[in-house]
C-alpha cells in the first residue's frame, strides 16, 4: 500500500520503467477479467430483470419456491438460501484472512485460513446441488399445467379445485373439472416445464445459479491448486503470497456474484 | 524469471499493522452478517408488518450495495489502489450497468403494459 500513497507526476507516472497503478501485471489482470466477468453477470441478472417485469404478473414469488431445509419439514422460506448466503460470507472472511497472513509471509496460516476456504466453498456448491436437486424434483402435490399452458396451482390434495394466478377465488366444481380432464399434472421444474409458474423463471433459476455454481466450482479448484503450492512452499520461496491474493480476488468476486444474486432473485 | 516483477509490487506488512487489518476484517464480517440478517428478517416480516412493498425493494438494494462496497473496497482491496486503477476498474462497469439497467427495465415495463402475451401458445 506505500506505493498508492506516493506523490506522483503524470511523466514520471506513464515515463515507462514501472506500473503506472502501482500493481503487479497478474493483479492488474485478474481485475480486468473480473470486470469482464462482472459484465456477463450484470447481463444474466438484466435480462432476469427484463423478463421478470415483463411477465409480472405471472412470475413465481421465490418465497413460495425455495421452502425446504434439510432434515426439517415444513416451510421455511429463504432459511436455507440465507444458510447458504453466510456459509459464503464466512468463506470469503477465511480467505481475506489467509491473504493477511500471506502479506505476513506465515505460512502455517496461509494453510489453516486457505483450506477452511476450500471447506467452505465445498459446502456451498453442495447446497447448491441439494437446492437443485429439489427445485428439479418439486413438491409431492405437484401443479396443473391447463390446455393454454398457464400453470395452476391446487388448492389442496382432493385436487379438484385450482387457484389460477392473479384471480382471487378458487375454481371448482364443473369449470374445474373440464379444465383438469383437459390439462396435465406437472411435477418439478426443468426447461420447460416449472410447477411453480413459468417455465421462465426455471431457466433463469439454472443459468444465473448454475453459471455462478461453476464459479465457485472452478473457484474451489483453484484455491485447491494454490494451496498444495502453499505445501510445497512456492511462495515461500518465491518471497511473496501474492499469488494468494490473486485467486482471493476470484474468490471475493464469487462472493459478491452472490450477493447479487441472492436480492435479485430470493428477495427481490 | 527477469521480467516477472511482481515482487517489487506484492504487498507485505508488519506483525503490528496485521493485528489492525485483522480487526478490520471482522468488524467488516459481522457488517456484513448484520445486513444479511436484516434483509432476511425483513424478507420474512414485510408482509405480516404491512410495509410498503417499493419501500422493501429499494431497502434490499441499497443494503445490497452496501455489501458490494464492503466486499470491493475491503476483502479486495480496491480502496487501498491508486486513484487511476480505481476508476479503470470502476467506472466501465458502472457506466455500462446503469445504463443497462435503465433501458432495459424501462422496456421491459412498457411491454408489460402495453401488449401483454400470453406465455404459452
Amino acid at each position: 500500500m506505500s506505493a498508492s500513497t506516493e506523490t506522483l507526476d503524470n511523466k514520471k507516472t506513464w515515463g515507462g520503467g514501472f506500473s503506472p497503478f502501482g500493481i503487479s501485471y497478474g493483479k492488474m489482470m485478474m481485475w480486468f477479467f473480473l470486470v469482464s466477468d462482472a459484465f456477463t453477470f450484470t447481463g444474466f441478472l438484466i435480462a432476469y430483470g427484463y423478463m421478470r417485469h415483463r411477465f409480472e404478473d405471472v412470475w413465481p414469488v421465490a418465497e413460495d419456491v425455495f421452502t425446504h431445509f434439510p432434515f426439517m419439514h415444513g416451510d421455511h422460506p429463504l432459511l436455507y438460501v440465507a444458510l447458504m448466503t453466510f456459509i459464503l460470507i464466512m468463506s470469503s472472511v477465511t480467505m481475506v484472512l489467509a491473504v493477511e497472513a500471506g502479506q505476513r509471509m506465515k505460512r502455517d496460516s496461509v494453510i489453516l485460513w486457505m483450506a477452511l476456504t476450500i471447506v467452505g466453498g465445498l459446502i456451498f456448491v453442495g447446497s447448491q446441488a441439494w437446492e437443485w436437486y429439489h427445485f428439479i424434483h418439486g413438491t409431492e402435490l405437484g401443479a396443473l399445467q391447463l390446455a393454454d399452458g398457464t400453470i395452476v396451482q391446487w388448492v389442496d390434495e382432493a385436487k379438484n379445485a385450482f387457484m389460477i394466478p392473479g384471480v382471487a377465488d378458487a375454481i371448482k366444481g364443473s369449470d374445474a373439472a373440464a379444465m383438469i380432464a383437459q390439462g396435465t399434472e406437472i411435477y418439478g421444474a426443468n426447461l420447460t416445464v416449472n410447477e411453480y409458474g413459468v417455465p421462465l423463471f426455471a431457466d433463469f433459476f439454472f443459468f444465473i445459479t448454475g453459471f455462478h455454481g461453476t464459479h465457485v466450482f472452478s473457484g474451489v479448484v483453484i484455491n485447491f491448486i494454490i494451496f498444495v503450492n502453499v505445501l510445497k512452499g512456492t511462495y515461500e520461496k518465491r518471497g511473496h503470497y501474492e499469488m494468494v491474493e490473486k485467486v482471493g480476488l476470484y474468490w471475493h468476486f464469487v462472493d459478491l456474484v452472490w450477493v447479487f444474486v441472492f436480492t435479485f432473485f430470493y428477495l427481490v | 524469471m527477469d521480467f516477472d516483477r511482481t515482487a517489487e509490487y506484492a504487498h507485505k506488512h508488519s506483525e503490528e499493522e496485521g493485528k489492525k487489518v485483522r480487526k478490520m476484517i471482522w468488524v467488516i464480517f459481522w457488517v456484513l452478517l448484520a445486513v444479511t440478517a436484516a434483509e432476511v428478517t425483513l424478507g420474512l416480516v414485510w408482509q405480516d408488518m404491512g410495509i410498503a412493498w417499493g419501500f422493501v425493494k429499494w431497502t434490499f438494494i441499497v443494503l445490497t450495495l452496501v455489501k458490494a462496497y464492503y466486499i470491493v473496497a475491503s476483502y479486495m482491496h480496491l480502496g487501498g489502489e491508486r486513484k487511476n486503477f480505481k476508476m479503470v476498474v470502476l467506472i466501465p462497469f458502472i457506466v455500462f450497468a446503469i445504463y443497462a439497467i435503465y433501458i432495459f427495465l424501462t422496456e421491459a415495463l412498457h411491454l408489460n403494459l402495453t401488449d401483454y402475451l400470453p406465455l404459452a401458445e
